[in-house]
């Protein structure tokens, strides 16, 4: 079984509020890679990593994780996969019990999960953990959270997620409260846990640059939909979908050529109708985008586009994302066959 | 340079601490010329936010300005009544605060907030043009009329953002400083409120004073920047001198520690930490985080010199080539 965690039509609704529509992807083991979700606040990237997570259950749809329903998984299967699918959230200052000493995060984890069976042992592998993320355990152990800044409690839970040699991290918005010059430093860590140890990571971010500078594949998200997806470097240089277009064209560079127009004041968003969410904004909106939401069009090997503008390209095979999501080089490449059956 | 719409001069803010002074202002100076927009920016603090507030004498015990000047066209802030330094925030200096969410009142219609903020300073209409004056300003800023009857709640984050900048600029002010007034929108967002605020600024002819951290929005927005650390400028120049050319060491860390849409390569941060104020290093306060740092980095503190056209540059070392 290669295939570590599936996501089957999955929607979440809460109350008359769609957060996550028809999403499927899967996560296959042979081809670890760090996919990064983007999108603006509201566009449901925060609840794809819960329903990930097994945090939210979908409203309709299912995760499969080995081939099981999240739902129906019994309770040793359930350890397995909280051992296996690890969560690193938003807030470094959330997560710990201010009484605690910071070692209480790292040990809960460690005896939970037997990954000990001495002292000893127990110091040992806390130790190399923490080192994995470049801190000293020496300057870390034994220390109160207030003692330490938010760069290295983040730091921290990023080795409290390696303790458990993990499969698959999702990260929502490790960084947005970290200072710029201590985001490099935690990126980079998360980066090198893929490299070495071929740890798949969702990257849930709003920010396209640190998402275009670590991952191999990014979903862009638009209202609860899935806008684009696929190779990182041709979403940011060759965006298809008129979102990820406004969204490229957004990001303030640090050039002394200056992208923002001085009089575009971009379209303000609209209410949604029944179909293409993004129609209210979109500069070439036709009859079709008023009827139904697009599907995702195949527009390449690594890309699929939710815009009725590359209807030309048949459609996703199963909607399944993972079919586009390159791995890390020498990985099985996405498999064009499966995308072409329909020409 | 008589022109200039504000003129700091050395400016200094302490906060009391049990364990002495802390000095978060230290000898700030810089000009602003009539409808410029300046920036400020560095990492968190680093005394940005501080000086924002001490332009407008707003720093609150145990916080206290002990030192320089700040005249606003010519006239001297600290030798205003309290009540005249009142009149003269958002008349004559407007703040665009951090988190519009926060600053606006929560249980009361945004058009009742402006119409506030006019009666403060003493603008009496009747209620026909004072409407008529409420709808004209949201229109300005890019919302609809019928906003005026909604409440803070009812609104988007952005919408929130422009409706404190239709505040900010009810009165004309002559300079309007904007608090990071973007950090909490997603980049669509962020671009549309500042080409507003952009476009505001031009025709009022107001200068800004933008601070922040995202150098990328200080490229894109101001015309001259100045960076600041432990509380001094290291570094002021033409914002396209900047972003090619830095001559700071910590300036250039900054620009290369922000990953980037243009280069994909490692992620660099700054090595260390920030510095704690109240015990700041002796020499250069950079120094122990700086490649360049030598033996005199640690004895002497660099002055602000001219370095190039119409820069100014605090480091012994300006002149080396990264």
């Amino acid at each position: 079984m290669t295939e570590l965690l599936r996501a089957e039509h999955a929607t979440k609704t809460f109350g008359p509020l769609t957060a996550l529509s028809d999403l499927s992807l899967t996560i296959d083991e042979r081809r670890p890679a760090i996919t990064a979700v983007v999108g603006e606040s509201g566009s449901g990237k925060t609840t794809l990593a819960r329903v990930l997570l097994g945090l939210e259950m979908p409203s309709s749809g299912r995760v499969l994780y080995r081939g099981k329903d999240l739902r129906t998984l019994g309770t040793e299967a359930r350890m397995t996969f909280r051992r296996e699918v690890q969560a690193i959230f938003q807030d470094p200052y959330e997560v710990y019990n201010p009484f605690y000493r910071v070692d209480h995060v790292l040990l809960t984890p460690v005896r939970k999960f037997r990954l000990a069976m001495s002292a000893a042992q127990r110091r040992a592998l806390i130790e190399a953990a923490l080192r994995a993320v470049g801190l000293q355990p020496e300057e870390i152990l034994g220390r109160f959270p207030h003692q330490l800044s938010g760069g290295q409690r983040q730091r921290i839970m990023v080795a409290r997620a390696l303790l458990l040699r993990p499969k698959l991290i999702v990260a929502d918005e490790p960084v947005s409260m970290v200072d710029a010059s201590l985001r490099a430093t935690i990126l980079t860590s998360l980066r090198t846990l893929h490299e070495e140890l071929g740890i798949s990571i969702v990257y849930i971010t709003h920010d396209l640059a640190t998402a275009y500078q670590i991952s191999h594949n990014i979903l862009v998200m638009y209202r609860a939909r899935v806008a684009e997806a696929g190779a990182t470097d041709g979403i940011v240089t060759r965006p298809e979908h008129p979102y990820t277009r406004l969204l490229i064209a957004s990001i303030p560079r640090v050039s002394s050529e200056r992208n923002w127009g001085a009089a575009a004041e971009a379209a303000a968003a609209g209410p949604g109708g029944a179909g293409c969410a993004f129609m209210g904004r979109c500069p070439e909106g036709g009859a079709a985008c008023a009827a139904t939401p697009p599907p995702l069009f195949r527009t390449a090997v690594d890309r699929a586009v939710a815009c009725y503008r590359y209807r030309e390209a048949p459609e996703l095979a199963g909607a399944d994302l993972g079919e586009v999501l390159i791995g890390r080089p020498g990985a099985p490449p996405p498999d064009p066959a499966k995308g072409r059956e329909a020409l | 340079m008589s022109g200039a719409v504000l003129e700091v001069t050395d400016l200094c803010v302490s906060y009391a601490h049990p364990l002495g002074l802390v000095r978060a202002v230290d000898g700030v100076s810089f000009r602003l010329a009539p409808g410029e927009r300046f920036g400020l920016a560095g990492e968190s603090g680093c005394g940005k936010s501080t000086m924002a507030l001490a332009i407008l004498r707003m720093i609150r015990p145990p916080g206290r300005i002990d030192g320089g000047s700040v005249r606003l066209d010519g006239v001297e802030l600290s030798s205003l009544s309290r009540e005249a330094m009142r009149q003269l925030r958002l008349a004559g200096i407007a703040l665009v605060p951090q988190g519009s969410m926060n600053s606006l009142n929560p249980v009361m219609r945004i058009g009742r907030q402006i119409e506030d903020a006019l009666a403060n300073h003493g603008v009496a209409l009747p209620r026909k043009a004072l409407n008529a004056r409420i709808a004209d300003l949201l229109s300005t800023v890019g919302l609809r009329g019928e906003v005026a009857a909604m409440y803070p709640h009812e609104l988007s984050g952005g919408m929130k953002q422009r409706a404190c900048i239709a505040i900010a600029i009810c009165l004309s002010p002559r300079v309007i400083i904007a608090d990071e007034p973007t950090s909490a929108l997603d980049v669509v967002v962020q671009r549309q409120v500042m080409e507003t605020l952009a476009r505001v600024q031009r025709d009022l002819g107001a200068a800004v004073i933008l601070v922040g951290h995202d150098m990328g929005l200080m490229a894109q927005f101001v015309d001259r920047l100045g960076i600041m650390y432990a509380g001094r400028l290291v570094e002021v120049a033409p914002v396209g001198t900047m972003v090619t050319a830095p001559r700071h060491p910590y300036t250039r860390a900054l620009i290369s520690s922000l990953p980037s849409l243009d280069r994909k390569g490692e992620l660099q941060g700054i090595p260390g930490l920030a510095p704690l104020l109240r015990d700041l290093p002796p020499g250069c306060a950079f120094h122990p985080r700086c490649p360049l740092a030598a033996e005199r980095c640690r004895r002497e503190a660099p002055a602000l010199r001219t370095a190039g056209e119409a820069a100014v540059v605090a480091c012994h070392f300006a002149e080396t080539a990264p």
